[in-house]
């Protein structure tokens, strides 16, 4: 069984956090950092499985992980999981390269923006913590169906929602008045890291 | 590199904004997020997120209903805020009104809200649930996996109780979609695991078991993680899954690489599938079918054979997806352990793996090796990749393989390789890193116990390890060192000169320091003919460790003093003096303090005799499972133990232990540490009760029970079934009397504990616990005061009342402290169902014509059995009166047997019982046979009664 997947970035600000066992609040927020101190303090080229941090459970769970550019991903599973299949899952079979068709390329901004996307895709392929479709084009061709229904009603049903919703915006007290959307869409990638 | 997609990405487009730039995001949800990500410090970003929340709550409970956009975009912004690791503690609701909307996005945004952040006793569970049902219920499938999603995620009890009857019906279903079905399968499972007992099968298991037969490939990857669960569970009721899993396998086996399509990754055809196989045939031995076994064993030839064929692709992906498979194989070969041949296979392709270029690929082959070096098929082939091993071990850049590896060479140790393997582990040790050094330690430990031929090498190894990393060596590896010289004779000498020259070491550990003053202390005399290594000599040697070391090993280097005074008379004015100094006879430590005194006015007031009897030899430790392998039992769980190693442990510790010259009535003799504390009290310095536990006490206890209250569960007297009062446990130290009486459903006991000696009892405490449903029977308990004077006895009451019928008895745990050893001990109370009988007198007719209403097979007990006791009437009527019960007199028509009747009263009913008692004088036999209102009352009584008579 999948007992959690996480993604991280390269500074351990999560990036998606997915627990199928339910802990509180707190303990999630201390797992996803031993997660992350466990991982990140190993060099690249090393073997891509090791123990549970203590949180976790221990020796009885291994965390297998990649490290893509500025995000790990990484996968708490218990033994009765094939480490070399939970390692195709994350790296091609499924995850990445879906999230890759489905955003066009994907990096780590998209992961940000469509926490839901993110979410649903990920639902498409584990549910409950056990693997429910390995089949890439299966998964893709059921968030496209998603996809287009949002469409749909967004195009028609969700005008109307959307105009109002566009004039309380202008509204909103705390809405900064000087925020343009343009500038932030120079600015944002030349930070160095992402915090 | 298939992951530079990323990094590529970044110079590629480095002006990508997507939730902006695509214009079909939440304009404000976009902004907020930028907001964040623009804050340079935590507080900011605290601050901003407090300045949303507050804006979100006020439109929550704002006067304006907001539509569905709005509340989704807040519901957006809310997951975000709670991945950054805030507390969201609002919002439920409205999420909960997002599942009946009749937009997809609304709903699923919902949906997911719900699975984040409810939790499964959320009051809002019955909310959620009529959403779901409606959903379940729509037919649109889109809505329905959302649905299934939703329990499987929450998982709750209440979900179970609503859903898990109607799910797998979706599961079955002709007209499902594949994609319902799947998440259905899932949604099942996850209920089964949390819910087992609402989650019945019954009628479906054969229709979920032949999932595995789908078309759809989907389906039969989520269905077979529900069949793995349910097997694994229930093995007899779902058998008829293996057939149909070896079948399955060897469609996909023998496949082109182009049969299955989208479920060929890389050439491989399915593998995720064919690993999730493989795991179910594990929870099943070999198939007994000779035809469906012989398939199975060609697949697993086949998977074999795969391997040594050249790659279709250079991809790691492909190499990946096919080990991945041949792991499995060689996980189901190793779990069947029957096939001599494919085991060796295994193990040579383990071989090749273990010098493999990919580090990935070493790891696994050096797990699965582990399992394999306990098969006796493989375990000498095992056995060849030694050198490999520990290479591993000492080049490897990963310390997940390394530590990998050093399991691997505990698992493969045996007598002929056990110096090569410990000495590696030894020397690996000096480097090894701190995460693993005590568990290294403990197996270094194992090992050189295990395999000890001659114990001369057991002593140097384990004096070797506490000087490699006496950090990381526990008290139960220097315990058991110690244990060990004390039951060996034949190496006590070699241990005493070994530690005494690794004392030599300018800094030793602590623990060497321990070790060797118990050894010095024990058996200093073997090696005092030496004059390097004259009494003296020795003394001064340990003493000069003295101020390095804490209070504890002080204590243990204070009692070594004494028994050199004993060991060697010559030493008795130097010892004295070191006693008598202000820094040990004035020591602020109470311990320290108390011993100096003791042992200095024991060595000046006690006869050569006395001192000889009070600081006798250790006597040998009572053999029982190593403490060491109990650690790493417990530091590895269960499982990292296998069975065949513990009783391994069992036979060679034996050997090892079992050896010694004495006898094995040493558990009982009384040992010299408990005398040597005892004597306090003797002595005329008034004795304080004693601190905390001393440093010896510490080893025996480590040992086992050497004192003679420290009994487990002393069982119950059955007298006491009959009686209500006498003397209820007695030992040199104590005596427990008690008195009791009944009424009705209630009782009141009174408890006299006496101290036989003529010291105080200190924290004299008792405590009653009763197992499981009887917790609440005791009402009451006076509290004592802590302290017993010797001679005195103290009374407490105890007051009872019986809420229904039972079968334990309370316990009562007493602790108390005697000359400084605490002493526990654990009794059963003798209160019986029986007690609470209220006798019923009646005529012959209602007596049998009661004994006809009660003739439900299950009201009766019967029992026939041998006399134990006397069988004159006398006894036998005065043992049916104590019972509790009338004794009815002439209504049986032979008047050699006797009948009762009683009633028995509990708070919440009561029990009519009716007893026949037929002794056979000539075969010395009675026939038992109970009838009661209340089936387990009637096999209570019975077994009471039947130890009776």
């Amino acid at each position: 069984m999948i007992k959690a997947i996480l993604i991280f970035n390269n500074h351990g600000k999560p990036r998606l956090s997915k627990f199928y066992e339910h802990y509180n609040e707190d303990t999630e927020q201390q797992i996803i950092r031993e997660t992350f101190h466990l991982v990140s303090k190993r060099d690249e080229n090393v073997c891509n499985f090791l123990e549970g941090g203590m949180l976790i459970g221990g020796s009885d769970y291994k965390l297998i992980y990649r490290h893509y550019a500025t995000l790990y991903f990484v996968f708490c599973v218990d033994s009765s999981e094939s480490e070399l299949g939970i390692l195709d899952l994350i790296q091609v079979k499924v995850f990445v390269e879906t999230l890759d068709k489905c955003f066009e390329n994907v990096c780590e901004l998209d992961l940000i923006f469509h926490v839901d996307k993110v979410h649903n895709i990920l639902a498409e392929m584990v549910m409950g913590g056990m693997v429910l479709e390995t089949n890439m084009n299966e998964i893709i061709t059921q968030v496209d169906a998603q996809n287009k229904m949002e469409k749909s009603e967004a195009g028609i049903a969700g005008a109307p929602a959307r105009a109002v919703s566009a004039v309380k915006n202008m509204n909103l007290p705390e809405m900064p008045r000087n925020i343009n959307i343009g500038d932030i869409s120079i600015k944002v990638p030349n930070l160095p890291s992402f915090k | 590199l298939s992951c530079c997609w990323l990094i590529h990405r970044h110079s590629d487009k480095p002006a990508k904004m997507p939730a902006v730039s695509k214009g079909d995001g939440m304009r404000g949800l976009a902004v907020f997020i930028s907001d964040i990500r623009n804050c340079k410090s935590k507080e900011a970003e605290i601050k901003r997120i407090n300045k949303e929340l507050a804006n979100i709550r006020s439109k929550f409970k704002g006067d304006k209903a907001l539509d569905g956009y709005s509340k989704k975009k807040y519901v957006c912004k809310l997951l975000f805020i709670f991945l950054l690791g805030h507390d969201i503690d609002f919002g439920h609701m409205e999420a909960v009104n997002l599942l009946s909307s009749n937009k997809y996005t609304e709903k699923q945004i919902g949906y997911l809200f719900i699975s984040v952040l409810v939790n499964s006793n959320s009051e809002l569970i019955r909310l959620i649930n009529n959403a779901i049902k409606n959903d379940l219920s729509s037919r649109n499938p889109t809505f329905m996996c959302l649905a299934l999603h939703c329990i499987a995620n929450v998982g709750s009890r209440e979900m179970a109780e609503a859903f898990a009857s109607e799910i797998p019906r979706i599961l079955v279903a002709g007209d499902t979609m594949d994609s319902v079905k799947q998440s259905a399968a899932l949604c099942l499972l996850r209920l089964y695991k949390t819910s087992p007992d609402l989650v019945l099968m019954g009628e479906w298991t054969s229709r979920v078991v032949h999932l595995l037969n789908d078309q759809h490939m989907g389906v039969v990857t989520a269905a077979i993680s529900l069949i793995t669960c349910l097997s694994q569970k229930n093995p007899d009721e779902f058998k008829t899954c293996v057939s149909l899993a070896v079948s399955r396998l060897s469609r996909i086996v023998s496949s082109a690489s182009t049969d299955l399509q989208d479920y060929t990754y890389y050439f491989v055809p399915a593998p995720w599938l064919s690993c999730k196989l493989l795991r179910l045939l594990q929870c099943y031995p070999p198939p007994e079918d000779g035809a469906v076994k012989g398939r199975l064993v060609e697949c697993l030839e086949t998977i074999l054979n795969k391997a040594q064929e050249p790659p279709k692709s250079k991809k790691v992906q492909h190499s990946n997806a096919k080990n991945a498979i041949l792991f499995e194989a060689i996980s189901l070969i190793i779990h069947y352990d029957s096939e001599p041949n494919l085991l060796v296979r295994a193990c040579n392709q383990l071989g090749q793996f273990l010098q493999h270029r990919e580090t990935n690929l070493r790891y696994l082959a050096l797990e699965s090796m582990c399992t394999l070096a306990s098969s006796e098929f493989s375990h000498e082939a095992v056995k060849t990749h030694i050198e490999t091993v520990i290479n591993a071990l000492k080049t490897e850049r990963d310390v997940s393989v390394r530590q990998r590896a050093a399991d691997l060479l505990y698992a493969m140790c045996d007598r002929s390789n056990a110096k090569q393997i410990v000495a590696e582990m030894l020397s690996y040790l000096e480097t090894a890193d701190y995460s693993i050094r005590e568990e290294m330690v403990l197996k270094v430990a194992i090992l050189a116990e295990k395999y000890a031929v001659d114990y001369s090498w057991y002593v140097d190894t384990i004096l070797n390890l506490i000087r490699i990393a006496g950090d990381y060596v526990s008290e139960e590896v220097w315990y058991r060192v110690i244990q060990i010289v004390i039951n060996r004779d034949d190496v006590q000498g070699y241990a005493a000169k070994t530690v005494f020259e690794a004392l030599q070491a300018p800094a030793c550990h602590e623990n060497m320091v321990k070790v060797g003053g118990y050894i010095l202390g024990e058996f200093g005399n073997l090696i005092a003919g030496d004059p390097r290594s004259s009494p003296l000599v020795q003394f001064n040697l340990l003493h000069s460790k003295f101020h390095l070391c804490s209070v504890p090993t002080r204590a243990l280097l204070l009692s070594a003093y004494i028994k050199f005074i004993n060991l060697f008379p010559e030493t008795k004015a130097t010892i004295q003096e070191v006693l008598r100094c202000d820094s040990q006879i004035r020591n602020s430590d109470v311990e320290l303090q108390q011993r100096a005194v003791e042992y200095l006015k024991l060595s000046s007031i006690a006869s050569t005799d006395v001192l000889a009897t009070v600081l006798e030899e250790m006597p040998p430790f009572p053999e029982r499972e190593s403490s060491i392998l109990a650690k790493l039992k417990k530091k590895k769980g269960p499982g990292a133990v296998s069975v065949t190693e513990l009783e391994d442990s069992k036979r060679e510790g034996g050997e090892l232990n079992g050896g010694g010259d004495r006898g094995p009535d040493t558990a009982s003799t009384p040992s010299p540490s408990a005398d040597l504390l005892g004597i306090r009290s003797a002595a005329p310095v008034g004795a304080a009760p004693a601190s905390a536990g001393s440093l010896l006490v510490d080893v025996f206890s480590e040992a086992g029970d050497i004192s003679s209250l420290t009994n487990p569960l002393i069982p119950l007297p059955c007298r006491f079934v009959c009686k209500n009062n006498g003397v209820l446990f007695e030992n040199q130290l104590l005596q427990i009397g008690i008195k009791s009486e009944y009424r009705q459903n209630l009782g009141r006991m009174y408890l006299f504990y006496g101290n036989k000696t003529s010291v105080q009892f200190a924290s004299f405490t008792t405590t009653v616990s009763c197992p499981g449903e009887l917790q609440s029977h005791i009402l009451s308990m006076h509290l004592l005061e802590p302290l017993v004077e010797g001679g005195a006895q103290i009374q407490q009451v105890l007051n009872i009342e019986c809420l229904t019928d039972f079968s334990d008895a309370p316990l009562l745990n007493i602790k108390f402290r005697y000359g400084g050893a605490l002493q526990n001990l654990t009794l059963k109370l003798p209160v019986t169902i029986n007690k609470f009988f209220q006798p019923t007198e009646m005529t012959s007719s209602d007596f049998f014509q009661r004994w006809k209403q009660l003739s439900q097979p299950q009201q009766e007990a019967q029992k026939i059995f041998k006399a134990n006791h006397s069988m004159d009437t006398e006894v036998l009527k005065a043992k049916l009166l104590g019972l509790g019960t009338a004794l009815l007199d002439n209504v049986d028509p032979n008047p050699e047997n006797y009948v009762c009747a009683g009633v028995i009263q509990t708070k919440g009913q009561q029990v009519g019982c009716l007893l026949r008692l037929e002794p056979n004088a000539q075969a010395q036999m009675y026939r038992l046979t109970l009838r009661c209102s209340k089936d387990s009352v009637s096999r209570r009584l019975c077994e009471l009664l039947a130890e009776q008579f």
